[in-house]
């Protein structure tokens, strides 16, 4: 197997405060990744330089086995090879950011037509094809502000998938959400996965980690510190930290009963 | 007690209607250059780069902080002297106008561009955008919306404006006031029908606007 994303020694410093510290990840296709970590711990700055919201102060990344950088130090890239790079990787944020000023299915629209080209028609067939895929049939006309906070998660989703991205970035896609929302939007993450998308997904939801991921790492201050298959390291963390950081997941979870 | 006399303007609607016509070509020219170059002006502030930055705010502050009365005179009397000849009054009026109402769209465009939050940008870059299709089709489209109320108010302003033409003898509205007055001896009559003629076009406008400001709210 190849890795379809190649994470290598990535550096990102904010001023004096250096948020990654050299993180390496083979993503392999139709691979899960859950990357977990208490906040701070540079795990949303890590995705953010997987597609360049933020540009790596060192290392580099590459995608499909190419590098889209120039090689050069400090980290440069072409704006063609940015935005070529953008378009085989899908993000989806912890705040929705759909566009207010279009419908659901305008969303969906958006990027085929202005980004890929497509016909009004082509991108509209293959939007409705996106929004039912998330299961919202029937809301295409309906404005971001009308759609309940999960609706408008899963427009933000297939607004990502109808460019066919090659991996899919998850920023805490569940985090601004009412807790009975969250299940809806987690249900499409799972079929995605199912469907055989590669994700790398940074999330709090420790089921999901567990019954979805292929593997899960756990950052701490800027670095990988564990690193395996969720059945192995959700049940047996290694170290103190991670323990200590599942710890306050299983506390309030409700015993099963027997 | 003075006899307000009416008869001699509802007699000779020509002084007051060429002046109308002239307010208003001079009002349409310098509001069209002045949103157009407004948004030029105003895309140059919002830059980082510096040599976009740095004109647009000298641009901004120059015209913001200078007497449009002022500015209108150097057009038309300074401006001729340097560069070899002379300007109409209408294009010097036009060019006063024009500059001082892109300095103040400049910097309603710049507010409205900032107020959009930048997970707009970010998802919008992250779909492959680039930077022109994204202010096109996501961030204007939003940004101009909340600018309506603002930019009716200056639009209103420079209405009113525009009267200062008369100082180099344009012949708008008051500057044909002066004359009737001057001829008919009838100042009184001739400056009440000025205002009175601002007032009913304007006065819908202002009701308009404060339509314009309650749909904004939503």
């Amino acid at each position: 197997m190849t890795a379809i994303l190649k994470i290598v020694d990535i550096h990102k410093h904010f001023g004096d405060n250096e948020v990654l510290k050299g993180i390496d990840i083979d993503v392999e296709e139709g691979e899960v990744i859950v990357v977990l970590g208490s906040s701070g711990s540079g795990k949303s700055t890590l995705l953010r330089c997987i597609n360049h919201m933020e540009m790596p102060d060192g290392g580099h990344i590459k995608i499909e086995g190419k590098r889209p950088d120039t090689g050069q130090t400090p980290y440069k890239i072409t704006e063609r090879n940015l935005l070529a790079l953008r378009r085989k990787v899908g993000m989806v944020f912890q705040q929705f950011n759909l566009f207010p000023h279009m419908t659901a299915l305008e969303n969906v629209m958006e990027a085929p037509r202005q980004v890929l080209g497509l016909s009004a028609t082509e991108a509209r067939e293959l939007a409705m094809g996106h929004l039912a895929r998330v299961g919202l049939e029937g809301r295409e006309d309906m404005y971001p502000m009308r759609l309940s906070g999960g609706q408008q998660q899963r427009v933000a989703i297939a607004r990502s998938l109808a460019m066919s991205p090659k991996v899919m970035l998850f920023d805490e896609a569940t985090s601004s959400l009412d807790p009975e929302l969250v299940g809806e939007v987690l249900k499409v993450m799972r079929k995605l996965a199912e469907d055989g998308m590669t994700m790398v997904v940074v999330t709090h939801e420790i089921g999901f980690a567990y019954s979805v991921a292929d593997r899960v790492i756990f950052l701490h201050e800027g670095r990988i510190l564990e690193e395996g298959k969720p059945t192995d390291i959700l049940v047996n963390p290694l170290t103190d930290r991670f323990q200590q950081f599942l710890s306050v997941f299983k506390e309030f979870s409700i015993p099963e009963s027997s | 007690m003075y006899e307000f006399d009416f008869q001699f303007i509802l007699d000779n609607p020509g002084f007051l209607w060429a002046g109308l016509k002239h307010t208003l070509a001079l009002y349409a020219a310098s509001l069209t250059i002045g949103l157009a170059l407004g948004l030029v002006i105003g895309m140059g502030r919002y830059s980082t780069r510096k040599w976009l930055n740095w004109p647009a705010t000298i641009w901004v502050e120059l015209f913001r902080n200078t007497p449009v009365l002022v500015q209108m005179m150097w057009f038309f009397f300074a401006l001729p002297v340097l560069i070899g000849f002379s300007l109409t009054a209408f294009t010097a009026a036009t060019m006063a106008l024009a500059a001082n109402a892109s300095a103040n769209a400049a910097e309603i465009f710049r507010a409205g561009i900032q107020s959009i939050h930048k997970g707009q940008w970010e998802a919008s870059r992250s779909l492959g955008m680039s930077y022109g299709r994204i202010m096109r089709r996501i961030i204007l489209p939003q940004a101009i919306r909340r600018m309506v109320p603002a930019f009716s108010n200056r639009a209103i302003e420079l209405a009113k404006m525009t009267s200062l033409a008369s100082t180099i003898s344009y012949a708008e509205l008051l500057y044909e006031a002066r004359l009737m007055s001057s001829m008919q001896f009838n100042p009184i009559e001739a400056f009440t029908a000025v205002a009175v003629v601002f007032f009913v076009v304007l006065y819908p406008l202002t009701r308009i606007v404060a339509r314009f400001e309650v749909d904004a709210r939503i």
